[in-house]
């Protein structure tokens, strides 16, 4: 392989990279927080992009960065319920249990998906979905140098509120020490619903950065969740900066992949870091424990 | 076993052996394939949760991707006889094998490394995704064109004119399953597991060799499962890597399992009636109410449901409803 194409694979990837960024994030401070596996994460990241999908449809006719704010408070909202509703109820059982829920409600949310929208896969034409920017030899598409800078934006606005609100110090408070936090006088479980909240708003804010240049069907979840789990797990469950480091390098990794060894093998990419990193450094880069 | 409970199995499995005689072979009321379908993906679909729940159930170590044993026997077996002649009754035993040592590589590999309950369930679907893009890529797979079988409808080929065969079968490998389950509940193997299963480090304590016990759950699990792939792919003489590998009749296999009850002897069987029953309703609804194009989904809803009811308040399954009712 050339320099060239190795460049333009690497920034390819970046680029890639920025939403898994913002994917992962959700998930691992869902996990860090509650210490729960969501894998229903990747089938609520598909329903949130039907949502973009369908507001960008007539009658609505809405871009879907315009639809971020809407889409991404209505994630917010959808999580906070479905905590409060069914998560929340069996979260601190056994650690499978949880799993298995998580299994259930993806179940569900993929396959009502596949009754009501069809296994059709839909995209959208936005106007811009055409231009590019060159960087040296690489092309990159406006919508991904868009949905990147966003992430790392998104990621950082994300930080600075946990790190300086009230509400975010709460959730640190929670994820360090539940007990402790309890007698401070923090409502543990509100704050449980309000991180599983956040977390589902990351998705809801990556359905739109994706769509633009991307693809939904019900099957999307199942193509997401495994890039989730590898990026958290590459990064370390429960680490920011883990979540930051491993989203680029998953995307990289993928990327350059798909260079090396053509579509088909270039996807077992994913799945092989994954077992790697379990095998060899569970704890992930980031890992604390 | 009290002799009631003997009574009750015998008084099953004389049902299940005359069952096609009634519905199938030679017609004593009405000679229907489509009961001995149904009836065949009943017990087929329970002996692959049964070897779910051997490993799943009795030792606790919740796979979310058996299909990777399942797709290993499958291809094994179909590779030896299309590409390289051989019999498949020959192959079959190879295959079997197959699965167990995939399951121990799987089990020395993830359990080496200390990964326990959503991590094991995690590395195992990813290890199923790893075979299904192989699968996908390679020649000997012939990728995602599949392999087709020729059809020579021989016993000795393992092919039947009569699905009926096919149904008994499945009948021998289920009751093989619910022996092995039995076998667990019995066994000192079976509770070294248990105890495995209910507090790994105790079990550890208590002298438990826990890695080796778990690496021999995994490959027994593996092997059983393998056992079902090649049926598979004789009866319905094609393989595809979507089919062998995919994550579908992983969840299955979990949901026949944990639905039923899992880490009990008849809750993977229970389990898979209870489904199909369920899928059956949502195909007749289907064809009742004319809005629903696509009944499929409609059932997989209701599963994903039913698994969510069970973790949470039924963790013995229907299987513990009954007892609990008793």
């Amino acid at each position: 392989m050339s320099a060239d194409i190795v460049f333009a694979g690497v920034v390819n990837g970046l680029m890639a990279g920025g939403v898994y960024v913002l994917v992962a994030v959700g998930l691992t401070l869902i996990y860090g927080v509650l210490h729960i596996i969501n894998f229903a994460h990747g089938s609520l990241l598909m329903l949130a992009m039907y949502a973009v999908y369908f507001l960008f449809r007539k009658p609505l006719g809405l871009d879907p960065y315009a639809a971020l704010p809407l889409v991404t408070a209505g994630a917010f909202a959808f999580a906070y319920l479905l905590y409060r509703g069914v998560i929340g109820r069996f979260a601190h059982g056994k650690d499978e249990n949880i799993l298995l829920i998580t299994l259930g409600l993806s179940i569900v949310a993929d396959n009502a998906a596949l009754f009501f929208f069809t296994g059709d896969t839909q995209t959208i034409d936005v106007s811009y979905a055409g231009r590019f920017l060159q960087l040296g030899p690489a092309l990159i598409p406006l919508p991904k140098l868009v949905s990147f800078l966003a992430s790392l934006l998104i990621c950082a606005l994300l930080g600075l509120w946990m790190a300086f609100t009230d509400t975010g110090k709460a959730i640190r408070a929670v994820a360090k020490e539940r007990q402790g936090a309890r007698l401070v006088g923090i409502d543990v479980e509100n704050i449980f619903a309000i991180a599983y909240g956040i977390g589902i708003a990351c998705l809801g804010a990556a359905a739109c950065l994706l769509m633009p240049f991307f693809y939904v069907s019900p099957s999307s979840g199942h193509a997401f969740v495994l890039i989730a789990f590898t990026t958290v797990v590459l990064g370390g469950m429960g680490s920011f900066a883990g979540a930051l480091i491993g989203g680029l390098l998953i995307g990289i990794v993928e990327s350059l992949g798909g260079l090396r060894f053509g579509e088909q093998l270039g996807q077992i990419a994913i799945p092989l870091v994954f077992i790697l990193v379990l095998l060899l450094r569970p704890t992930g880069l980031f890992g604390g424990r | 076993m009290s002799r009631r409970a003997m009574l009750w199995c015998a008084a099953g499995l004389l049902v299940a052996i005359l069952y096609p005689l009634l519905f199938g072979g030679p017609s004593l009321i009405a000679r229907s394939n489509y009961a001995i379908n149904v009836a065949f993906l009943i017990l087929f679909a329970a002996f692959l949760g049964q070897s779910w729940n051997i490993a799943g159930g009795y030792a606790g170590q919740t796979s979310f991707g058996h299909v990777v044993f399942f797709g290993t026997g499958a291809y094994v077996s179909t590779i030896l006889h299309v590409s390289h002649g051989w019999n498949p009754w020959l192959a079959w035993p190879v295959a079997i094998a197959s699965g167990g040592l995939v399951g121990a590589i799987i089990g020395v590999l993830s359990f080496r490394a200390g990964l326990r309950g959503s991590y094991f369930a995690l590395i195992t679907l990813a290890f199923a995704e790893v075979f299904r893009i192989v699968a996908n890529s390679i020649p000997q797979t012939r990728g995602g064109l599949g392999i087709l079988i020729k059809a020579d409808q021989r016993p000795e080929n393992f092919q039947f004119r009569d699905p009926m065969w096919f149904y008994y079968l499945a009948l021998v490998l289920c009751v093989i399953g619910l022996a092995i389950a039995w076998w667990l509940t019995r066994s000192r193997f079976g509770a070294r597991l248990a105890a495995i299963r209910e507090n790994e480090d105790a079990a550890m304590a208590l002298g438990i060799d826990v890695f080796r016990e778990k690496v021999r759950v995994l490959a027994l699990s593996g092997a059983m499962c393998a056992a079902g792939g090649t049926v598979y792919a004789q009866k319905y003489l094609y393989l595809d890597p979507s089919i062998a590998f995919g994550v579908e009749k992983s969840v299955e296999m979990l949901l026949v399992s944990m639905i039923g009850g899992a880490g009990t002897i008849f809750g993977p069987l229970i389990g898979s009636g209870v489904l199909h029953l369920v899928g059956e309703i949502t195909r007749d609804l289907g064809n009742v109410v004319p809005g629903i194009k696509n009944a499929q989904p409609l059932a997989l809803i209701v599963y994903g449901l039913i698994l969510v009811v069970i973790v949470a308040y039924l963790p013995d399954g229907l299987t513990g409803l009954l007892r609990r009712r008793r």
